[in-house]
């Protein structure tokens, strides 16, 4: 480094230029997976998706959040100014502490504590208040409705999601995101494969957790409108929709770095399969001939253009990889990022699959059997651990 | 705004009422429902129609018979083909006219096939309101391929106003049979492909089971007809008890539920579409050759006289009862509607059960809003 920092501020440096990327492109991020889930949904349904704005609709997500931003800033004439205020920064901010805890790589974090994953739930917790205090400051009936539910719902899946995290957490031994990840490179298995009914649990639990199908009752659109943010228009509600993917992400992320081995490759200690340390730099290559092949199919010149200079981004960024230091700081955050989007992909999967639970179904499910299981697990993990 | 009952003391949770349209995403259109509730369960509700009154009856009383033909198309906007069929009948009863029997094969081919988008719609849209989205845009995509039969039968693809007093406006085009040979074909196969996704599925048997039953009795009490009725366990069909158009002669069955509850409506109405597909082959297979309208006179007058003609629309019993007082007019038309008829039935299906279930029964009922209102 041509200068050094003064050893008092030093240590913070690196993890404040890591939390202006995050907040600054996080939104971004948050825009393309709405793009995803959008492109994935068509093609569920067969139909093609957003196609206008971009080619292949790709800069849907910036004409998104250029109209939400220029939306008139509506507050209904009953409701409480202050809170109604409040409540989405509540939610937005929240989502995004909790982010600042998750190891994208092994030098891509902003923080490691080692109340990790304590922090981590109990932030998110915070984040409930959010969808609280909106429903009850709009004045108004659907979103009192759909914050009731949230409340219930929220807190009672937090129950067998934490109960599923502790059988997680009894096999890593630790509670720093960090060492979880270290842990299932030292004992060379993901933790899926010695929880996988906490795995299972904690899934479904996440789903409950994000407010997605089949568990989507807080803004089930067919019976109390949007639920909770039915009042919020313009900035505000992109907030809450922003809050609402960056939790997503969150609990992605819990999944992969308890369960899924974090950003470490498939099989970090099998040196046969080192060829897979490469894999980044065919992926951005891959990227890039299939973005040069839907520019070839372009019709209008500026798509055929746009597409062309993105495959060439792609291309010169595989090219980047070459370099030995870079490809060894991307390669973390190149698994941890497949698999979030995996487990993301999952999400949207069942989204557009399956109906939705009724509020009572899901209570009983939530208490009734996920519950019980997730408390089963810890105990007969316990066991196997002690007789082992 | 949260109404106290007059009893309560501070202590009872108050009763919440709230408003369920007309704007809202699943009541069908401008259906508006009061719910009264406790917590989110159903105390009460009331139905609040109107919002899409047109005073088509009304619109009759200064129309000749042929110029009101096209009005009914607008009734029951999703099974237009049926309203037509209904109308026509119902005057051709009233004058005597002999329909000749290609007319009434045609006729029967297409309200079966009308039938079938009505269905299909509804089984999109009642998807959709217990929250699997997907199966909309299935059921569209085959509801196409039948309203491009119609429109290469009569031009226009939802009011189609396809046929006339007396028989048919137009021959069927080239290649008619061969176009409905083909949805026939495909057909089936779709329709197991959306009871993969939905017959069996936990989720959905969790929704629409013993959710908003209605007793064979209170059925008939309240007047119910169609599936509805059907699901609640009584044969009653009027394609089989009163024949008309060509059903005498077409080999279908109808379909019966046991629990009157929502799965049993949904399964009658899946296996409709199979009979219907089974119709509508027969038709096209021994569809005869003649004549496509009967004797009609120019100037349709028919006799001082009064007359009730029902059918089996989508939704149920769809009954036109004309009056005529010896003029080119009508001196009344009153319409049966099936949609309004069965909305009645809400309040006592939903009372007890929770939000969530009045939009699963709204959609269970298959109610269209312009035929409630008219």
């Amino acid at each position: 480094m041509p200068f050094s920092f003064p050893p008092s501020i030093e240590p913070f440096v690196l993890p404040a230029l890591y939390i202006v990327i995050l907040v600054a492109v996080f939104p971004l991020i948050a825009g393309y997976i709405v793009l995803l889930e959008r492109k994935v949904m068509a093609d569920i349904q067969v139909r093609l998706g957003p196609m206008r704005v971009g080619p292949h609709g790709l800069l849907q997500p910036i004409a998104d959040a250029v109209k939400l931003l220029i939306k008139e800033d509506i507050i209904p004439a009953k409701a409480d100014r202050m809170v109604f205020w409040l409540a989405p920064v509540i939610s937005v901010v929240t989502a995004l502490v909790a982010l600042s805890l998750v190891p994208f790589s092994k030098y891509f974090f902003v923080a490691d504590t080692n109340v990790g994953l304590l922090f981590l739930l109990s932030i998110t917790s915070v984040g409930i208040l959010g969808i609280i205090l909106g429903g009850w400051s709009s004045n108004s009936h659907y979103p009192l409705l759909g914050a009731l539910r949230s409340t219930a719902q929220l807190v009672s899946y937090e129950v067998a999601l934490g109960f599923a995290l502790i059988g997680g957490l009894m096999v890593a031994g630790t509670l720093s995101m960090q060492q979880m990840v270290h842990a299932q490179l030292e004992q060379q298995m993901w933790f899926i494969f010695y929880q996988p009914v906490a795995f299972v649990i904690y899934f479904i639990a996440a789903l409950a957790e994000t407010n997605r199908t089949p568990f989507d009752m807080p803004e089930a659109e067919s019976e109390i409108v949007a639920g909770y943010h039915t009042e919020y228009s313009g900035f505000r509600f992109a907030l809450y929709f922003l809050a609402e993917y960056a939790n997503m992400v969150v609990v992605s992320s819990i999944a992969v770095t308890l369960f899924l081995g974090g950003w470490l490759r498939p099989f970090p200690n099998v040196r046969l399969l080192d060829f897979l340390n490469y894999a980044p730099i065919l992926a951005m290559f891959v990227l890039a001939f299939f973005v040069f092949l839907g520019a070839s199919r372009e019709r209008r010149p500026i798509d055929k253009m746009g597409l062309a200079g993105l495959g060439a981004v792609c291309a010169l960024i595989g090219l980047l990889f070459l370099v030995p230091a870079v490809l060894d700081w991307v390669q973390g955050l190149f698994w941890f990022v497949l698999k979030v989007f995996l487990v993301l992909y999952t999400f949207i999967w069942i989204r557009f699959t399956v109906p939705r639970y009724r509020y009572d179904q899901l209570m009983r499910i939530g208490w009734r059997w996920l519950i019980p299981l997730a408390m089963a697990n810890v105990i007969v993990t316990a066991i196997v651990m002690i007789l082992f | 705004m949260i109404e106290t009952s007059p009893t309560s003391t501070f202590l009872d949770a108050n009763e919440l009422v709230i408003n369920m349209g007309p704007q809202h995403p699943s009541t069908h259109g401008v259906l508006r429902v009061i719910l009264k509730l406790d917590g989110e369960k159903i105390l009460g509700t009331e139905c609040v129609i109107g919002y899409l009154h047109r005073g088509v009856e009304k619109i009759a009383e200064n129309r000749t018979y042929m110029q009101f033909a096209p009005y009914v198309d607008r009734m029951d906007y999703v099974a237009a083909v049926s309203n037509g069929l209904g109308y026509c009948e119902a005057v051709e009863k009233l004058m005597a006219i002999e329909v000749p029997p290609r007319a009434k094969y045609v006729r029967t081919v297409l309200t079966e096939l009308n039938r079938i988008t009505s269905h299909l719609l509804w089984l999109g849209t009642h998807a959709l309101d217990i929250g699997a989205i997907t199966p909309l845009f299935y059921c569209f995509r085959e509801r196409e391929e039948i309203l491009k039969i119609f429109e290469n039968y009569c031009g226009a693809r939802l009011t189609t106003h396809a046929f006339r007093i007396g028989g048919l406006q137009y021959e069927t085009y080239n290649g008619f049979e061969e176009q409905v040979r083909a949805v026939c074909d495909t057909f089936p196969g779709r329709l197991d492909e959306y009871e993969m996704l939905l017959t069996n599925n936990r989720i959905w048997l969790e929704r629409t089971k013993s959710v908003g039953i209605l007793k064979a009795d209170e059925a008939i009490d309240f007047g119910v007809t169609g599936p509805v009725l059907r699901a609640s366990g009584v044969k009653w069909d009027i394609r089989k008890a009163m024949p008309y158009a060509a059903y005498e002669e077409m080999d279908f069955d109808i379909p019966t539920g046991e629990n009157g509850d929502t799965y049993d409506r949904y399964l009658v109405r899946m296996e409709e579409m199979r009979q219907s597909l089974r119709i509508a082959r027969q038709g096209v297979d021994r569809l005869p050759a003649g004549p496509i309208i009967g004797k009609v006179p120019k100037v349709i007058k028919p006799p001082v006289g009064e007359v009730y003609h029902s059918i089996e629309a989508p939704k149920g019993e769809l009954g036109y009862y004309i009056v005529s007082d010896g003029s080119t007019q009508p001196y009344r038309v009153r319409v049966r509607p099936p949609s309004f008829v069965n909305l009645q039935a809400l309040d006592r299906m939903v009372r007890g059960l929770l939000i969530a279930d009045v939009v699963a029964v709204i959609g269970t009922i298959d109610i269209v809003l312009g035929e409630v209102d008219r």
